[in-house]
């Protein structure tokens, strides 16, 4: 498992690595290497130039934007897990990071590398979902910022246009009378999901104001399960509600069948995750 | 004036001053291990070494139209590509496998199976080797694929292997159909009828045993120098049997075998999967030959799992007849076996099923009869036995889950029909039904033991409360017999060469001593084990013991390590060797001492003269004396050799217990508590018995739980990285209990059995048990490997059981 | 492509390489600086027995670039000892936490970084931060028992 050649550039600034981007025909970014190495490695990924993000300071670290917990993209899944902001302003992130293939690949692994490869079976693209999060984007004609909602288009394919990178994900806060719940299915360490389920949830009194439902690897992307959260919305969920809500997350569903499980497997387990992160986003939400 | 305490205080100290049998005595291997200095396969820098990688087949099947190798000879660095024309004038493009049959070493017109090896690319280095590989252009026309073996001899199955379309035996007896391999059957099948016609009860239950792959965590490979000043071929190679290897590679190439050196340097774990002889591997000796350079050649992590020995793939059906009290009368074992697309399984030549045969397990069965066909699929060849002897697990499997699937017909305990029907020790040596003498046991005492350490009555009740309350807790139990240590060359050899095993032993002027054996060690601590036995025998510190095996230079001709072989036989040759060498001794003694050989007792690390306290000399003296003063006649030095051809196999035997809980609505499974109770006979090494334990659970639990090897139509292998196929990490692997109990076999010399498979082979019926014993209440008497949540939900899907109330 | 020169400090000691870019660090190590300890298992990052301490952390050497080491720290298993063995080496003999060795190496330079981050880990601590690293031979049993014993040392020594 020998990669093809190419040309290795390691830029000077988030400006100088879009400008290697543009500049160079058939050009990947490298964030932590772990989809894409082994990737190239089976020769499934051949690219001409590499531009490495390991060197630029500027895309690490994590801080807070007033209540925004903003996140740089090249963090890794370790710095995540080990960050007090983290820990104090979204537990949730440390709870996923934790599930994240293993220690090794968490120390390479960057947050951004895994929302921005687009692959339906990394960790964080639902969480961002389920957690409202918002992307800031640079490219050739300057910094945008995009939602989670709509970036996740299909498999290895977001909104990231040609010649973009990603430098921050910026994450509201749950609100204190609101709760999360996050769930994942896997066969062992160092696989993916078989399925994942986050709960991002806010309560009002006994009802629930807002719900987000973010499911992993059970379609060609990450998706909402909006059926579900729409039928919560408003409601005292209770078990009854939470079974219906199972069954829609099950109509949401869209999974590849693989060695993982089956369709069926797939989505009664989506549905399985969901249940078990309702009921924790509610008992977080409620204590 | 010493006390007798004194004196037994004394005698001790000798003794542990030794380290020598039943010494938890620290491993002389780790201590280069730790630092990085193993020296592995690819480890291995001779000057100028030359790289080789393959180009391997896309298609399970298909005709090879034509091979351009222009492109990638054109590529700066590349040095060759071999294809099979250019091994035919050689006659090297097909070699014999163990089995009796041909296997292609390059792809001759057709590939019968996907990543079949069809050129080889010989490069500067392996970058450049694997460039070159994309760069050889093959032209397949795509063949009919048969992955079913169920379809294999079919009127209009696709013919796979051409070559041997014609033959009416394809090394294992005659055959009925191009796609079909052998038929081997044994016992009394008009007998066994009878009892099945006449019994109160039968019960039937078929099952498959899936394909797994042994994955060491290093993988095969070779370096490969042809001297052509001299003549002389040495190959550093993963082999499991170095010697055997000697034989093929000189038979093969034509250097005569006293010009051929194979060594097996540090082996990074084999569980069978390193016996057999690779297509790679010959290309690297012909590509040394060829070109005058060292080669080498390094397989990655795909290439091993698509196409290097895996184990298993057995369809089983097992039936038991027995009557209302569950004392069984009969038992039938039909199996379909595939054996992928070369009939290149690792088993004794004249066993084409391995020792399928000991199936009669801990039990005594009356009649049976056993019937199995092989045959030939588009998949990779196989059939090796993974961390167990041949075909063993597969025997211990069918009979457990029969013991289960009769005792839930007659609604007996497990624990209880298993003592109803087990062999009683007065019964041992024990002839079984199917021609094996079972060397010695005691059954009842090791299930006893299991059953009062995990408080089994107390087990039982709380599982009727959980399933009073809908939750799913199964009790998994298995009483194993295995057979180990082939094996006596009146039944065992292999291509001709009794299984025998060696050890030569020196013992130095000043008292240390050099050993060399025909085993070689892949992690079971031979250097360390095998010099306790010397220790014990000759009264020598195992300290002052070096062992030396793997350099077919040096070390006696032996069949290697594998189906638990190495304590029975070669651990066997070493006591005698020392044996002999304690009998010149003895004589030397006597000599030195001026009495008769006959006054002389050997007591821990001397020589004494009987009733004359103070008389005596050590072995070192002995060993000085042998050098300068023996007796008038004989030669001079302190050495012998012993090739060592046991009397009979080994049986090692076992009580396992699994508690599982099961999530239903996910189908994981907790394995609560595994407790494991060997009885290896004696034991040499308690902490290298328990670490061999602890091992063959996890891989058993890997087996079990997670491994398989799935192909889809085209034949396409399902999985072949670790992302997907199973090796259990430090979360998922449960705890694991060890207990034992010590029946020494009355034939070794030392009474030892061999230990390191029984837990791979006990456990793996162990965990499938238990799963099924939680869902015996809903009728389910078997449920196929592997139990991964994703097989286990379907189970319960299909009953309803993950249904909320 | 050319080969490019990389210069970073490997086991206390400054060197330079030429390496092409997409040699990965494991060949490197093993390849031109004659380091062998380092093995090579699965090539997906599954298996850990490639782990080296990268700038402090524990990396899979056989997924990340020699070109990535470049002004970096690397240790390997050659540099765990300093005059005597490192505690988890000695741990790993006394323990039984080997077989066939082929994991150690990975194993070791996890378990000296593991004590590092947790100089005091609970079994269940172990078994998530090894979870990296895979062993064939073992069971895991006795490298926890290891792992555990090195930690009580090294906080002895402490």
């Amino acid at each position: 498992m020998i990669p093809s050649g190419f040309e290795y550039h390691r830029p000077s600034s988030v400006q100088d690595a879009i400008r290697l981007l543009n500049e160079n025909e058939d050009a990947k970014i490298l964030a932590g290497g772990h989809s894409l190495l082994p990737m190239m490695k089976l020769r499934f990924a051949e690219p001409a130039h590499l531009i490495d993000l390991n060197g630029l300071a500027e895309l690490k670290g994590i801080r807070l934007d007033g209540d925004t917990l903003c996140i740089g993209a090249m963090t890794t899944e370790n710095e995540l897990i080990d960050s007090d902001l983290v820990k104090q302003h979204c537990p949730l992130l440390v709870d996923v990071a934790k599930l994240v293939a293993d220690p090794q690949v968490r120390n390479r692994g960057t947050v951004g590398g895994d929302v921005a490869h687009g692959d339906p079976g990394n960790d964080h693209p639902a969480v961002m979902l389920a957690l409202d999060a918002e992307f800031v984007i640079q490219g050739p004609d300057g910094e945008r910022r995009q939602a989670a909602n709509g970036f996740f288009l299909g498999t290895y394919w977001t909104g990231l246009e040609e010649g973009e990178v990603m430098t921050e994900i910026r994450i509201p806060p749950i609100p204190a009378n609101g709760g999360y719940g996050y769930n994942k299915l896997k066969r062992k360490t160092g696989d993916y999901a078989t399925a994942g389920s986050t709960v991002v949830l806010e309560l009002d009194g006994a009802s629930c104001k807002e719900i987000r439902i973010g499911l992993t690897n059970v379609a060609p992307m990450a998706i909402r399960a909006e059926a579900a959260e729409d039928l919560l919305r408003g409601q005292n969920i209770d078990e009854a509600l939470i079974e219906q809500a199972a069954e829609l997350v099950m109509q949401a569903c869209d999974p590849a069948e693989d060695l993982r499980g089956d369709i069926q497997y797939k989505t009664h387990m989506a549905a399985e995750m969901t249940r078990r992160s309702i009921r924790d986003a509610l008992a977080r939400a409620g204590s | 004036m010493a006390t007798a305490e004194d004196r037994v205080k004394a005698d001790i100290e000798r003794e542990d001053a030794l380290q020598g049998i039943g010494c938890s005595r620290k491993r002389k291997e780790d201590p280069r291990f730790v630092q990085g200095k193993g020296t592995y396969v690819d480890d291995v820098k001779l000057p100028g070494t030359l790289y080789a990688d393959l180009v391997r087949s896309p298609f399970a099947h298909a005709r090879i139209k034509g091979i351009n190798k222009e492109k990638a000879l054109a590529l700066p660095g590349v040095h060759a590509v071999l294809t099979a024309e250019d091994l035919k004038p050689l006659n090297l493009h097909w070699m014999p496998t163990l089995a009796g049959d041909v296997q292609a070493v390059l792809a001759d017109e057709k590939v019968h199976m996907q990543y079949q090896e069809v050129a080889v690319v010989i490069a500067d280095d392996r970058y450049i080797a694997a460039d070159a590989v994309d760069l050889v252009e093959v032209e397949y026309e795509a063949l009919p694929v048969l992955v079913d073996p169920h379809k294999a001899l079919d009127p209009d199955a696709p013919i796979l292997r051409e070559d041997a379309e014609d033959k009416d035996n394809v090394g294992q007896g005659p055959r009925k159909h191009p796609n079909h391999i052998f038929n081997w059957q044994v016992g009394d099948a008009e007998a066994t009828e009878r009892a099945f016609d006449e019994a109160e009860v039968t019960v039937k239950q078929e099952m498959y045993y899936p394909r797994v792959h042994p994955s060491p965590l290093e993988t095969c490979g070779c370096v490969a120098s042809f001297d052509k000043v001299n003549g002389k071929l040495d190959v550093y190679i993963t082999s499991q049997a170095p010697h055997v290897v000697r034989t093929v590679v000189s038979m093969l190439s034509g250097v005569p075998e006293s010009k051929v050196r194979i060594v097996s340097p540090d082996i990074g774990g084999g569980f069978g999967n390193k016996v057999g002889i690779y297509p790679g591997y010959v290309t690297a000796i012909v590509a040394s030959i060829v070109i005058g350079r060292p080669v080498k050649w390094i397989e990655d992590r795909m290439e091993h799992l698509s196409t290097t020995a895996w184990a298993r793939d057995y369809w089983m059906t097992g039936e038991l007849a027995a009557d209302k009290d569950g004392r069984i009368k009969g038992l039938k074992v039909d199996v379909l076996a595939d054996h992928g697309a070369f009939n290149s399984h690792a088993q004794p030549t004249k066993w084409p099923a391995g020792f399928l045969s000991i199936c009669t397990g801990s039990y005594d069965i009356p009649v049976a009869h056993v019937n199995v066909d092989g045959v030939y699929t588009n998949k990779s060849p196989g059939g090796v036995a993974y961390r167990c002897s041949f075909r063993v697990t597969e025997a211990v499997y069918v009979i457990e889950r029969m013991m289960d699937v009769l005792a839930q017909k007659l609604g007996i305990d497990k624990a209880e029909i298993r003592r109803r029907n087990f062999v009683k020790p007065e019964q041992f040596p024990y002839e079984t039904c199917l021609g094996w003498e079972l060397d010695s046991g005691d059954y009842h005492t090791a299930l006893d033991k299991v059953l009062a350490a995990v408080d089994y009555e107390g087990l039982r009740k709380e599982q009727a409360e959980k399933r009073a309350k809908g939750e799913l807790m199964g009790i998994g139990l298995v009483t194993f017999t295995e057979v180990v240590g082939a094996g006596p060359s009146k039944n065992c050899d292999i291509l001709g060469v009794g299984m025998f095993d060696s050890a030569e032993i020196r013992v130095h002027p000043t008292g240390s001593a050099i050993a060399r054996m025909g085993t070689i060690t892949q992690g079971q601590g031979h250097q360390t084990t095998y010099a306790q036995i010397i220790a014990s025998e000759l009264g020598i510190p195992s300290e002052e013991i070096q062992i030396e095996e793997g350099d077919t230079d040096t070390a006696p001709y032996g069949l290697g390590t594998y189906g638990s072989r190495s304590t029975p036989v070669g651990g066997a040759a070493t006591a005698v060797a020392a044996r002999k060498i304690r009998d010149k001794a003895r004589k030397i003694a006597a000599h030195l001492m001026e009495v008769s050989e006959d006054d002389v007792e050997w007591d821990i690390d001397r020589f004494k003269v009987k009733g004359v306290p103070g008389q005596e000399k050590t072995m070192k003296e002995v060993a000085w004396a042998a050098y300068n003063n023996v007796p008038e006649g004989m030669e001079m030095g302190l050495e012998a050799v012993d090739y060592y051809d046991p009397p009979n196999f080994t049986y090692p035997f076992g009580t396992y217990l699994c508690v599982v809980d099961i999530d239903k609505y996910t189908g994981v499974v907790d394995i609560r508590r595994f407790y494991a109770l060997d009885d290896c006979g004696t034991r040499i090494n308690p902490m290298i018995i328990e670490g061999q334990v602890h091992g063959g659970l996890n891989e058993g639990f890997a087996v079990a739980m997670g491994q398989e090897m799935p192909y889809d139509e085209e034949g396409n292998l399902l999985g072949n990285t670790f992302m997907d196929y199973f090796i259990p990490t430090f979360v998922e692997t449960p705890h694991w209990e060890t207990d034992y109990t010590v029946t020494p076999s009355p034939h070794h010399p030392l009474g030892a059995k061999g230990v390191a498979e029984s837990p791979h082979v006990g456990s793996i019926p162990c965990f499938t048990a238990a799963i099924v014993d939680a869902l015996a209440h809903l009728d389910v008497t078997h449920v196929d490997m592997p139990h991964n949540a994703y097989r286990v939900w379907q189970t319960l899907h299909e009953l309803g059981a993950d249904k909320r109330d | 492509m050319a080969k490019q020169h990389i210069s970073f400090s490997l086991n206390g000691e400054q060197i330079d390489a030429l390496v092409e870019p997409r040699e990965l660090l494991v060949h490197t190590l093993r390849e031109t600086l004659n380091l062998t300890g380092t093995h090579i298992g699965c090539e997906t990052s599954h298996c850990g027995v490639c782990t080296v301490d990268l700038n402090g952390v524990s990396v899979k050497s056989c997924t990340v670039l020699a070109m990535q080491a470049h002004e970096g720290e690397v240790t390997t298993v050659e540099g765990l000892a300093n005059g005597e063995l490192h505690a988890v080496q000695q741990a790993f003999i006394e323990e039984h936490g080997l077989q066939c060795g082929f994991c150690t190496p990975g194993m070791l330079m996890r378990a000296q970084r593991l004590l590092q981050e947790n100089p005091d880990p609970s079994e269940e601590e172990i078994r998530w931060g090894m979870a990296g690293n895979l062993c064939r031979c073992t069971g895991y049993q006795n490298i926890i028992k290891a792992v555990q014993s090195a930690a009580k040392k090294l906080q002895q020594e402490a």
